[in-house]
Formats: structure tokens, sequence, C-alpha cells
């Protein structure tokens, strides 16, 4: 059934539905509202978890960590400085294969301060083993979260999730979200079984340390795992499509790019701004589509090869930038076209909660066509000087 | 003994502590005491690396590290998920005095006041040993390490010991306690005390530590007596926050302490000084004053 609802709170009802027994989270904005909705919930008992009011993120997901090593399924939530603040323990979750699931309400990194968004936060942790799924709209972001369970807790990948959400733009914004019931959710979603526990009839250590002998090939199994749930992300998508009629089945998810000569790639909410810009294009006789990444980790690079084969140039839209380099998605867009004939152009655009709309993408394609890119979109020349 | 058997069971002989390491006697009478249904969290430092090579493992009960300074956090989720599942094991984080007094004191500090049903140990070896002998919160005055060397301008560690279990006391935990790998009987009770009273708990274990100290790896048990004989460090036991049980014992001027290790070796050579020593004998003067720990001998 429709509601009109919040983002974040379409996420907490749906998080709720995930049946997490421990939710452990430190309020940041944009993220509050989901937490604070948990909390509700929690204090009336309309879900069964434990809920730990830690004292910062960094407990936040500690406890995560200890809680999913107990045998419960978890769930957190943070934004930007908490995300920065978990930076170790994100690294160990993934290491010791616990799979935590957290929304990441994207937002910019400071400095200077800013609560409004871009992806700088997840994109920073590119790195750490999570997988990382970004949503386009507040239903996507409500379903991704049953899709991440499910793809985290499947032992052939047991890694930790991002549901990636963009702060203010979605987590803010009522939308028409379709909510799954208590059965449908536990029909997809089966109570979390626990690969290995901490138990006294069972004793085993985690978090043991390696030499050199052992190390690399602890990074090489996480790494294997990642590259597995390229399929289990379908597989766990298809399935979704096929309950509840919606379409998760793909890693990316094309957009009017068959006949394209000109693909914008993107993630997260801007690809509905580019929809429209696109739809406004094709009307003026361009050929236009976008490739829209769901998934950032793992990356879908096969996808990506096959989606972008006919276009001539491609246009990324990166609401990040490794400062010194280029924005991480076209990086990744440029190594997976690497060797072929299709120009990759990028565009830093929307840092820091900066407006866009259906006319800048309209210039990026043709800054694109032009062949003019690798640049930060939009600059106030006055303020520069 | 078969208690001793039992200890060996659960923390296994073969890690690589040094000889004579007082944190593996520690573990040892910490097992023993709290028994198989506990669940161990240790944070990075010696006890964790000494005990846990990859795929090799002295803990014989579930046990887990994760980091330096989240071993409390670690022990909450833990602790949650336990109280959700109807499950029982009790749960014992484990640190060093680095991880506990420096850098794990915010989840600690939360973890306490959130009233977790936990119990927090660390075994004080005063200064960080794992990453080579540099100080800690918990390293006593004037002792020198590699970080507060004694030098032409130094005496060695300018400040003195940090008063966790006062800090702990603070926020409400409802048995505090200090205690030695000196005294094992008395240790174990505290542990067993600890574990089987509901709330958070914190018991500080005093831990020499040869290699980091300076002294012969036989004489462990008689440095952690010394430091109880000449009041440097008092074994006492709080219940909601008041001083309920002290050791008592009839003093030694702590020279007999400083002189048996080499990080205070500076103290005496090349030449003695009389007023560097006197600041740390009103140290122990000030312990006995406020523990009331001094055996009054007839004249
Ligand atoms: C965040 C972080 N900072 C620093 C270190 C390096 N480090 C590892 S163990 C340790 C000292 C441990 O000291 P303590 O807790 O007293 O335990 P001990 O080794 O003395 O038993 C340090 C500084 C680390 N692992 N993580
Ligand atoms: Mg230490």
């Amino acid at each position: 059934m429709l509601e009109i609802m919040e983002g974040s709170h379409a996420v907490a009802k749906s998080v709720g539905l995930c049946r997490p027994g421990v939710i452990a989270a430190y309020p940041i904005t944009p993220q509050t509202h989901i937490v604070e909705a948990l909390a509700d919930m929690v204090a009336d008992c309309s879900i069964d978890a434990e809920y730990i009011t830690v004292e910062s993120e960094f407990s936040a997901l500690s406890a995560c960590l200890g809680a999913s090593a107990a045998g419960s399924r978890v769930y957190s939530a943070t934004t930007s400085q908490g995300l920065a603040l978990m930076f170790e323990v994100c690294f160990n979750c993934a290491g010791m294969r616990f799979p935590v699931v957290m929304s990441i309400v994207n937002r910019a990194m400071g400095a200077p301060l800013s609560i409004w968004n871009d992806q700088q936060d997840s994109i920073s942790l590119r790195d750490s083993g999570w997988l990382q799924l970004y949503a386009e709209d507040n239903q996507e972001a409500a379903d991704l979260h049953y899709i991440a369970y499910r793809v985290a807790e499947d032992h052939r990948v047991l890694l930790p999730a991002f549901v990636c959400f963009d702060g203010f733009i979605l987590s803010h914004t009522y939308e028409p979200v379709d909510m799954l019931t208590r059965k449908q959710a536990e029909s997809y979603l089966p109570p979390f079984k626990p690969y290995h526990r901490l138990d006294a009839a069972d004793p085993i250590s985690f978090g043991l340390f390696a030499a050199p002998d052992y190390y690399m090939e602890f990074r090489y199994a996480i790494d294997q795992a990642m590259k597995q749930a390229r399929s289990i992300i379908p597989e766990a998508g298809t399935e979704f499509s096929e309950m509840f009629g919606r379409d998760y089945s793909g890693l990316t998810e094309a957009y009017r790019i068959d006949d394209a000569d000109c693909a914008i790639v993107a993630m997260g909410s801007i690809c509905g701004t580019v929809k429209d810009a696109i739809d406004e294009m094709r009307n003026a006789g361009k050929k236009v589509g976008l490739l829209k990444l769901r998934a950032f980790r793992p990356f879908p690079e096969k996808e990506v090869q096959k989606a972008l084969a006919g276009v001539s140039t491609v246009a990324v839209l990166d609401k990040n930038i490794s400062l010194g380099s280029k924005g991480a998605v076209a990086l990744e867009i440029r190594d997976a076209l690497y060797g072929s004939q299709i120009t990759v152009l990028d565009y830093i655009i929307a840092l820091g909660g900066r407006d866009v709309r259906k006319k800048d993408i309209a210039t990026v394609v043709a800054s694109a066509e032009a062949g003019v890119g690798d640049l930060f979109y939009g600059l106030r020349e006055e303020v520069l000087k | 003994m078969k208690g001793d058997e039992a200890a060996c069971v659960l923390f296994d002989a073969g890690h690589r502590a040094c000889g004579g390491c007082a944190a593996a006697m520690a573990a040892r009478f910490i097992l023993e005491a709290a028994g198989k249904d506990t669940i161990i969290v240790s944070s990075t430092g010696c006890m964790e690396v000494f005990s846990t090579p990859y795929p090799e493992t002295a803990w014989n009960v579930p046990w887990i590290h994760s980091l330096f300074e989240n071993n409390s956090a670690v022990a909450s989720g833990i602790v949650a998920s336990l109280k959700k599942q109807g499950r029982k094991e009790k749960v014992i984080a484990l640190g060093g005095d680095g991880a506990t007094f420096d850098i794990g004191i915010l989840c600690i500090s939360g973890a306490f006041e959130r009233g977790h049903d936990f119990t927090y140990i660390c075994y004080d070896n005063e200064a960080y040993m794992n990453t080579g002998i540099q100080r800690s919160g918990a390293t006593p005055y004037d002792a020198s390490t590699t970080t507060s060397p004694a030098g032409k301008c130094s005496y060695g560690n300018p400040r003195p010991k940090k008063d966790l279990p006062a800090i702990l006391a603070a926020h409400g935990a409802p048995y505090v306690a200090t205690a030695s790998i000196a005294y094992p009987p008395d240790l174990k009770k505290k542990v067993e005390k600890a574990v089987n009273t509901p709330g958070p708990c914190y018991i500080q274990i005093h831990a020499p530590c040869c290699t980091g100290w300076g002294f012969e790896s036989e004489k462990t048990i008689t440095i952690g007596k010394l430091a109880i004989e000449t009041g440097l460090w008092v074994n006492y036991e709080m219940e909601e926050g008041k001083v309920t049980r002290v050791k008592k014992v009839v003093r030694k001027p702590v020279e007999a302490y400083l002189t048996e290790q080499k990080r205070f070796r500076h103290l005496f050579k090349p030449k003695r000084n009389d007023a560097e020593i006197a600041k740390i004998q009103a140290i122990a003067d000030r312990n006995a004053e406020k523990f009331g720990i001094d055996i009054k001998l007839k004249a």
C-alpha cells in the first residue's frame, strides 16, 4: 500500500521490518529522523530490538560488531563525520566478515562544516570492504535495506553493507512509498543465521592477528566475497522483483541508453533529475541516456562495459572528489572502459549540497559533446577571486 | 590442583608471553574464577598478541578482539545481543592500562553509564608494553619509559597514576576492586564477585612486567608483593562507591620496591635523588592515609 512518507521514516520502517536484534546508533544530521523513529518503535514495542544509545559513532559500530559476533542481526545509521569516526571499525567489520547493515545518509565531509549532501562520506570508505548500494528515491532506499541484509548475511558473501541515500534530498523529503507488510518482509528475509558466533558451548576466537604468512589470504578472501556479491546482489534483487514487483535485478539500471551517443553515469538521487533532463533532451532530438549505478562496491565492471558499449561519450557525475586526482566514479568507469574508443569525461558536481537542475545536466551533456570535461561543474568564479 | 587444571584448559599453555608475564597469569586466574561460560573481549595489546597468533589461540572460551580502544563498546553489543537471545554467558572486557586509562576511556565511560551487565578488567602493567614500553596514564610518577625517559632534565614520567577506579565508581559502578597477581586467591574472589554482580563492574589488576620494568622474570610475584607492602599499590574493594575492604600491611619504605626495577634506576644512579624519592614516598603515604592500610606495630 502506498503511503506518503518522509524518506527517513520509510527507511526506519523497513529496517524495523528487517527485525534487527540490536540497534546501536548516534544522532547526526541528516540521519537523526531514522534513529528517532526506531527509538519510537522500540519504546512502543512495535519492534523487538535492543537499542543501545551509545556515546559515539565509534561505539555504535563497535557495539554492532560485538552484537553481530554474538549472533544478532544488527543495524546502525550514520553520515559524514560520524562515518569518519567509524573508519577503524568499518575495516574491522569487513575483516571479521560481520554482515552489519548501515544506512549512510550521504553528507559532505568537513571542513568547512557542511550538513548538506554529497557522497564524499561513503566514497571515502570505498576500500573498507563494505558493499555499497545507492538509492535513487525513497522507495529504493527503503527496499535496498532488505536486499542488503539478504546479500550481507548470505554465507557466500558475509560482508557488511552500506545502503546510501542522499541527505535531505531523500531523507527529509516526502514521497509515496510502498511498504512491505510484516509477512512479506519475513518471507523475503529469513531470521539471521550467523556463520559463527561467540558461544560458550562452542568456543572460538575472533579477530586474531595475522603475520605476513597469512594476512594476504584474508584480504584475497574478502575480495573474492565482493566479487561473489556481483552475482548475489542481482540474485537477491531479482527475487525481490518477483515477489513485490519492483525491479532491482541489476547492479546498474539503464535509462534510454540503447541508441544513445552520450551516456551520463551517476549514483543516487541525482538520477531522477537526470532522467527528466534526458526526456527533454530526447524531445529536442539529442541521443542521451543514463547509466545509474546501484552498486558501487562491488563495482559492476561487466555491466558497465556492456551498457556503455554503444556510446561514444560518457559524462560521469561525481558527487565526490579524490582530491589531487578525479571523482571516484569516473576513475572506475575509465578503468572499466580502458582500451575502448569511448571518451570518459568527469564532472565534479553538487558538492556540499549545491543544487543541480535539469538545465545543468543539459550543460554537462553539451560540454561532454564538445569534449570539455574533467572539471568542477558550476564553480562560482566570484567566490574564487 | 584441580582448579589449576581447569584454568589451564580455559587459558591454554603454548602462548607467546614472556617468561614471568603477569598478564598471562592474570588471564589464567580470571578464567579460573569466571569459568567456562564467559565471553572475553580483548583489546589490542600484549595479551591479545601473545595469545592469538593466527591460526592458534590460547583461549578455550569464546574470545574476540576488535581494536585497541573499543572492547567495552564491543562488549556492550555482546551483552545486548545475549539479552535479546536470552543467553546467560558472562561478558568480560579485558584491556591493558593503555586501552583502559587512555584510548578506550570514552567507550568504557559510555558502557558504564549505560549500565550494561559486564565486567571490565584492566591488567595494569603501567605502560604500553606491546609497542615497546611507552608511558600511559597508568604509569607511576618518575618511571622511565621510552616516551618518558629519564634524562639530564627529566626524572621520568612527570605525572602520577590516574585514579581510574574512582572515576568508574563515580559512574555508579556497583563493584570496583583492585587486585594483584601476587595474591591469586584474593584476585579470583574479586573476579567471581564482579561477574556475579549485576551491572558494570571494574577490576584493576597490578601486573608487573619484567620486560618493561626491568627485573628478572622469576621476581614477578616478589615485585607485586613489594608494591603492596610499600603502599604504592593498594588492594581494595568499593561497593556502591564506598571502600568496603582494604588489604592492610606493615609498610616498607618505597625504596624497597623502587630499587628492584630498572625503570626507577635513575633515582639511585649515578647519584641518589632524595628529593624525588621523597615525592614517591609521599604518594605511598597518601595512599596509606586515604585507605587506612597501615598495621600499627606496638613499639
Ligand atoms: C588506534 C591505535 N593506536 C595505537 C595502536 C598501537 N598500539 C597497539 S597496542 C598498544 C599499547 C597497548 O598498551 P596497553 O593497553 O597498556 O597493553 P599492553 O601492551 O601493555 O599489555 C598501542 C599503542 C593501535 N593498535 N591502535
Ligand atoms: Mg600496559
